[in-house]
């Protein structure tokens, strides 16, 4: 990491009730935020008929778990996780590719569930578990999943990759015998322009058959 | 000489076996780095203020404001006052800062005062008398070329075509080439013939080519039993690569610059960015190791990376890295042209192909875009053509892969596909009948299309055009033809062998995901003995010998060549070496399994360890070339044929297409890795589904913006789009000999074709353009109803 100044003592608090606020759904709560000077401690303010604490506009301190391990870093409320990852973290298995939330290359796992990290918040990643493609691998062993996508070449680029392998664990440990309308919606947020689905569902047969 | 020919099947122990892509463990485990990917240390990062004009002239930049913003390290104008925009989107002023927020807020502290020009943005049929024809050109129409980024080649040809109204004196040349001129242009311009008589006009959005015509067409017509005429066409569509395009760049100092580039021509961009940046090309160092998908768009540095080396060395050299946002990246980074045809094509009763007509127009943006070679494949025997190619506020076309060629296969097939369904004929029995005229690869095709026949069930499955079925569910068969070149380009490969038994193998190419690291080493593990991983395989920086751009499908004949001869002169250098030790003559030695032996005795083996200790303490060298006329035999080859089906199933109430089946038949000469090679073809299948029902640059006739650019609206197919798929690689005798052909580009030609005629087929009426959307479908049936 490469923002490591140490944490002070006023940690935004963990805002667990309010998980998952979009971006856009932050955007308009920041809205109310603009003269807020740049102070550590969050000032409440009601919004949406409830009262919420405002970070920023500047840097606060951040806190986070991602693949077990925690991570810190001062980051302006308006960072994304994806950013976040892959600017601070160095994390860059995730990819940014559309940004909005259309294309799945930036899927992510966060308490387990599968998330866009290109709309997600880092301030919201508080406190959540969050798992990226990196830490799929147990050594040098390759994960069934990452296996079966080697076998069955489902890359070719390369670069949708990662959101995939991501997308294809969290349902195959939720449908270890997918049915097709499982893949259906399980891979329904990711996309791939050089053609690799094809190997993606050799992929996730072979994983099906023989368990992951 | 040595034999550098390809080795028969019964020794080959990797060429043309089942390979399983060996970055693939990098690229499932999110560790292959991208140029996205590259944090270097300080790096600023840049952003850029475009144009929201599709035609304006750039009247004022105030930048004062956005240089007074904390964290705002450097403000580079890019096109300053008085430059013309030609397409919304275009870039302005580029700023680096300490982070990308920063950078956007700076953006929008830019002041720049446009004065709005007219735009056109439609690629609709040129209205009538509106088309002129293109006389020749000036110095001034050159620059506004190079300004509009029309490719090199199509330059050249417009040139030669047209010719120039004055001779560009040295000045004039200058010019050009410090606007970025390459030099086949200058030299086109050079040769040009000039036509001192014709005064430059202004010119109109519309220009025509001359006409073309073959044989005796009127005759022809006449005498045609069966005429059918209709409208075929496929729109402006993007590239969409999923790492966008850009690049980092630093100074490492005053005289030399590191670029990291997501880039199809790692060792074409120094030379590119040279002149621009006033640098000799030998200072500047690009390297790259994965990226995120090419199709044709990535050869150039851009403005945007001239850019990152500008604004980088007005921030102290500090590394600056600009890749582009979604929109932009749908907007301004590429583009395939967009060709639309009124066809007529007469035949026999019988089937026998006599006579085509063609008025067809496109646009690839300001260049005008090329012009699709029809009738494709099939060689009509009388033909009259006439092509307008529509300059438009669209924005810059790029090579799309297969330039020009799935247009061409659209208008085409589609076309001979409705005249067989006027005929009463099965298109298969149909085109069979006429295959002599795909010379000379009729027998290819002949070969492909039985093949294709079995495995997709066609004389099962297909029925006349129709009856697809009752009720609102109608079923279609459709097929298509294509072709391609693929001749291997310029390769240079450097391979040594260390005493230690280790061996390093360089080459500047870049591996787009097509499989190039791995056929690299499938051809040098094989002719060396020894397994892939122990060879050290470097691609991608300008470190290594130079390689050409990967476009075309010219990089897999090249880089297997110029490997197999590299490999072969390692081995017999390393023969040399060891022959004395094994009691035996070189010729009598043979690399297999890891050993060095002598042939046909196992008792006289040394280890391959053992045997490269003989080569003493220093390491033996060698540089393997392609072309190498010195080194025979030629080891690429040019031209190959391809054939695809589709079946689809077209909800007539919803107008919802549905692919349910394809195949591709598809030969490539000599095939490297038959795994990566299938992908290939999966790959442009699925890509072919893609354009073929969804994809769209859609324009706004109003604001000439474009009005699908991200990835919600700018709709690629997903999983559940896609159906049973199966491919057969044409291998063997008639096909292995040939040597080694590129496959990148054929198997993605056909398919909008053949599912364009599958839903024909289906629903009993054409669809006349791609892509197959609802409301087009359902239009189609209204029409159909109403006639």
């Amino acid at each position: 990491m490469r923002d490591d100044d140490p944490i002070h003592d006023d940690v935004p608090e963990k805002t667990e009730e309010r998980s998952g606020v979009s971006r856009r759904g932050f955007l308009k709560i920041a809205g109310v935020s603009v003269a807020v000077p740049l102070v550590a401690r969050p000032e409440m303010v009601w919004a949406a008929g409830e009262q919420v604490p405002v970070h920023g506009p500047g840097k606060v301190p951040m806190e986070f778990t991602i693949n077990g391990k925690k991570y810190k870093a001062n980051l302006e409320p308006r960072v994304t996780l994806l950013d976040a990852l892959r600017d601070q973290f160095d994390l860059t298995g995730a990819k940014r590719v559309c940004d909005r939330a259309e294309c799945g290359a930036c899927t992510v796992l966060m308490d387990n569930k599968t998330v866009y990290a290109c709309s997600l918040l880092a301030i919201e990643a508080q406190g959540k578990q969050i798992t990226t493609v990196e830490s799929l691998m147990q050594g040098e062993k390759l994960h069934p999943v990452q296996q079966a996508f080697v076998e069955n070449d489902a890359s070719q680029c390369g670069f949708c990759t990662p959101g995939f392998v991501i997308a294809c664990k969290a349902m195959i440990d939720k449908h270890p015998n997918p049915s097709p309308e499982d893949i259906r919606h399980g891979l329904a947020g990711n996309l791939c322009r050089c053609g690799t689905y094809d190997g993606i569902k050799k992929a996730i047969a072979q994983v099906g058959q023989k368990g992951a | 000489m040595p034999d550098y020919s390809w080795p028969p099947e019964d020794k080959r122990t990797l060429i043309g076996k089942r390979i399983t892509r060996v970055d693939s463990p990098l690229k499932v485990s999110g560790q292959a780095q991208y140029t996205y990917d590259v944090h270097r240390p300080g790096m600023l990062y840049g952003k850029i203020l475009r144009c929201p004009y599709a035609a304006a002239k750039i009247v004022s930049i105030d930048t004062s404001a956005a240089e007074k913003m904390p964290g705002v390290k450097a403000v580079h104008v890019i096109q300053g006052p008085n430059t013309t925009i030609h397409w919304s989107g275009d870039e302005v002023v580029a700023v680096a800062a300490v982070d990308e927020a920063t950078a956007e807020d700076a953006i929008r502290a830019i002041k720049v005062e446009y004065r709005k020009l007219p735009h056109l943005v439609s690629d609709a049929e040129p209205p009538k008398g509106a088309a002129e024809e293109q006389g020749p050109l000036s110095v001034d129409d050159i620059d506004d070329m190079l300004d509009n980024q029309v490719p090199s080649q199509q330059m050249v040809k417009q040139i030669q075509d047209y010719g120039m109204t004055e001779k560009a004196d040295e000045r004039g040349l200058r010019m050009l080439k410090s606007d970025g001129a390459s030099d086949a242009v200058l030299d086109a311009v050079r040769a040009a013939t000039v036509h001192t008589d014709v005064a430059a006009k202004p010119h109109s959005n519309y220009q025509k080519a001359a006409a073309v015509t073959v044989g005796d067409p009127d005759k022809a017509f006449s005498e045609a039993e069966v005429v059918s005429e209709g409208l075929y066409g496929t729109p402006v569509i993007t590239h969409c690569c999923l790492e966008s395009h850009g690049s980092t760049s630093e100074w490492t100092d005053d005289q030399h610059l590191f670029v990291h580039m997501s880039t199809q021509n790692v060792s074409g961009i120094a030379g590119q960015m040279a002149e621009k940046i006033k640098l000799p090309a030998t200072n500047i160092r690009l390297h790259q190791d994965h990226i995120g998908g090419g199709f044709g768009s990535k050869f150039g540095p851009d403005r945007w990376g001239i850019a990152t080396a500008e604004i980088s060395k007005k921030a102290g050299g500090k590394p600056v890295r600009i890749m582009l946002e979604r929109d932009a990246e749908l907007k301004v980074a590429g583009a395939r042209p967009s060709a639309y045809a009124r066809v007529k094509v007469g035949a026999k009763k019988d089937g026998t192909l006599v006579a085509w007509q063609s008025d067809s127009w496109g646009t690839g943006g300001p260049g005008g875009g090329g012009s699709p070679p029809i009738p494709y494949v099939i060689n009509i025997p009388n033909q009259r053509k006439q092509h307008t190619g529509i300059r438009n506020n669209i924005g810059p076309a790029r090579a799309w892969r297969a330039p020009n060629h799935p247009q061409a296969a659209v208008i085409t097939m589609c076309a001979l596909d409705d005249l067989a369904a006027k005929l009463n004929l099965d298109p298969l029995e149909f085109f069979l009948k006429n295959i002599e005229l795909a010379r000379p690869r009729h027998e290819i095709y002949r070969e492909e299309f039985g093949i294709a026949s079995d495995l997709m069930g066609w004389k099962q499955k297909w029925h006349p055009r129709g009856q697809g079925g009752s009720g609102n569910t109608a079923r279609g068969m459709g097929l298509s033809m294509h072709t391609w070149g693929g001749r291997g380009h310029s390769s240079h490969c450097d391979l040594t062998i260390h005493p230690d038994g280790s061996v390093e193998l360089k080459m500047g190419t870049q591996d787009l995901g097509t499989g190039t690291r791995t056929c690299i080493l499938i051809v040098a593990a094989d002719t060396l003995g020894i397994p892939m991983n122990a060879i050290n395989l470097q691609i991608g920086d300008t470190m290594y010998p130079p390689d050409g751009g990967s476009g075309g499908s010219t990089t897999i004949g090249g880089v297997s060549s110029s490997t197999r001869r590299a490999a072969v002169d390692a081995r017999d250098g390393l023969f040399a070496k060891v022959a004395p030790a094994l009691g035996a003559q070189p010729d009598q030695l043979e690399c297999a399994n890891g050993t060095v032996r002598v042939k046909g005795d196992s008792s006289k083996s040394l280890s391959w360890k053992e045997a490269c200790s003989k080569l003493g303490a220093v390491p033996l060298t060698v540089r393997g070339n392609n072309p190498d006329p010195s080194k025979p035999p030629d080891l690429t080859n040019s031209g190959v044929g391809g054939v695809q089906m589709a079946e689809v199933e077209v909800d007539t109430d919803t107008g919802i297409v549905k692919v349910k089946k394809m195949v591709a038949v598809q030969d490539c000469g000599l095939v490297i890795d038959l795994k990566t090679a299938e992908s290939q073809c999966l790959g442009a299948l699925i890509m072919g589904i893609s354009y073929a029902l969804f994809e769209e640059k859609v324009m706004d006739p109003t604001t000439g913006r474009m009005l699908n650019a991200d990835m919600q609206f700018y709709r690629l197919a997903g999983l559940s789009d896609i159906p049973e798929l199966v491919v057969h690689m044409m291998t063997g005798k008639g096909y292995d000999e040939r040597g080694v052909i590129g496959l990148g580009e054929p198997p993605v030609i056909s398919p909008g074709a053949a599912i364009s005629n599958a839903v024909a087929n289906a629903i009993g009426v054409r669809v006349p353009f791609l892509p197959l959307t609802p409301d087009r479908v359902l239009s189609a049936l209204q029409q159909k109803a109403g006639a």
